[in-house]
């Protein structure tokens, strides 16, 4: 990519940082340019965001439908799969999609919701009283 | 502390392998070169890992690699370590920071708070060098930002011990001596083991899903998303494709135009016009990678959304393809001294 054809579009690193591409400068030999952006990974990246905030709203709905519990939907308000999820709890896999079900979620220990609570930073009390913004 | 002189580059371990070793007085280094020497250049599409459903792609080599063969090739010792106890990590890097040592650290993004909220994903294998420490607050040099920033203990602490794919388990390392002198011979002679390496990893590794075999292979996946899942989701998989291609720590073109850029030193270093040659298929196979995610944005846009337009998309990839072999078998065919 030459120099002059290197984009300069808006992106979400506004106000953060820019990123370092290379290109080839007039003399045809490579160099570093900072670059603000490019529409066509912006774009990209929002629909990504989009489909993020579907998936979310689409849990909070199955959550006040009592259809699954609110791990399920902070699961998703929190980008998680059942993989980090693990991880950050300590549960296996099996257990975070038994605690999926609501009847089993209201049985729950509190010292069992203490660790969804730290895994996704809301208070035991957002868990159990779930009221999604 | 000793003086601390920040550098960025395009991409997070590229840039803490370039500032590890310029903080032991090679002074040579560069990107470019840090990532030639580390053969970065690679492609897989990795098989059974799903993310959103879509695909995983990955245009360089795995994470860690390019510091531990850069680092090998130069004869430069390293200490590296993983935790099971996060106490335990803070402990040796507090003692590694008090004794005027600069190292670099493996961590999670989701937490890191000096990211745009729009990039923070479970990504696990980001890079970044702690310079010095105020207390509890540490001196932090991300290769990927333009000024040096700091993070408190906790936040240090969290983003050190993220979970998932690739958890960096509190992963610290760095030069563990000063590095004995290095002359231009021993620089010459990584690069060409370096060359070799990449050529080996894209060309000959036996599956279907690395190097050159595995861009043919997303190429044919391109062709049936449309039909297999519609066109939404196709969409939203050839979204991630570019991505993964061109976000923040490629330099663009999927890493192929920093491979060209170290063509090109090489091309001086060695005194070998036709490594100059070949810099530029480089050029051109990362200029078609910017073609294909156009028109890849030209589909997730809603603009064309025909199978023809998925087709195009996929044919692009298989010209890709066919650049990245010839340019790789001439680098092959080269009597490299």
């Amino acid at each position: 990519m030459k120099k002059k054809h290197l984009p300069q579009d808006k992106s979400s690193l506004e106000n953060f940082t820019r990123e370092v591409i290379y290109v080839k400068n007039e003399d045809g030999k490579y160099e570093t340019e900072l670059s603000t952006g490019w529409e066509t990974k912006t774009v990209a990246l929002e629909n990504a965001w989009d489909e993020i905030n579907r998936r979310t709203e689409e849990a909070k709905q199955e959550c006040l439908d009592g259809k699954i519990s609110p791990i399920g939907y902070y699961l998703e308000l929190r980008l998680m799969d059942l993989p980090v999820l693990a991880g950050y709890t300590g549960f296996f896999k099996w257990q975070i999609k038994r605690h999926m079900k609501p009847n089993v979620f209201a049985k729950l220990s509190d010292k069992k919701l203490q660790r969804y609570a730290e895994a996704f930073d809301i208070t035991i009390n957002e868990l159990k009283n779930f009221n999604p913004s | 502390m000793s003086e601390y002189n920040h550098i960025q580059t395009a991409h997070c371990e590229n840039g803490v392998t370039v500032s590890l070793l310029r903080q032991q007085g090679l002074g040579f280094m560069n990107e470019p070169l840090a990532f030639g020497l580390g053969s970065g250049l690679f492609y897989i599409h990795i098989p059974f890992l799903k993310v959103n459903g879509g695909p995983a792609i990955s245009f360089r080599s795995m994470p860690g690699s390019i510091f531990k063969r850069t680092c090998k090739t130069l004869n430069v010792k390293v200490e590296r370590k993983k935790f099971s106890n996060k106490q335990a990590a803070e402990d040796f890097l507090d003692k590694q920071l008090d004794a005027g040592r600069t190292v670099g650290c493996q961590v999670g993004v989701f937490h890191l708070p000096y990211f745009p909220k729009e990039y923070r994903f479970h990504f696990n294998a980001h890079n970044l060098i702690v310079f010095g420490r105020d207390g509890d607050n540490f001196l932090v040099s991300d290769p990927v930002m333009e000024a040096t920033t700091s993070l408190t203990r906790a936040e240090l602490e969290k983003v050190r011990f993220a979970k998932g794919a690739l958890a960096p388990k509190g992963h610290i390392y760095f030069p563990k001596e000063a590095a004995p002198i290095i002359t231009n011979e021993m620089i010459n002679a990584g690069i060409i083991r370096g060359i070799k390496h990449t050529v080996r990893d894209m060309l000959y590794i036996p599956s279907n899903v690395t190097g050159i075999r595995g861009i043919k292979h997303t190429a044919k996946k391109v062709r049936k998303w449309r039909d297999q899942v519609g066109e939404r989701q196709a969409g939203l998989f050839l979204g991630q494709i570019v991505r993964m291609q061109e976000e923040i720590g490629t330099g663009g073109g999927g890493f192929r135009f920093i491979y060209a850029a170290f063509l090109e030193e090489a091309s001086e270093r060695l005194g070998n016009d036709k490594l100059m040659g070949i810099s530029e298929q480089f050029t051109k196979a990362g200029d078609l990678w910017r073609d294909s995610a156009l028109q890849m944005a030209g589909i997730y846009k809603g603009r064309i959304t025909a199978q023809k337009d998925f087709d195009h998309a996929a044919d692009i990839m298989v010209e890709i393809a066919e650049t990245e072999k010839k340019a790789l078998l001439d680098l092959s065919k080269l009597k490299l001294r």
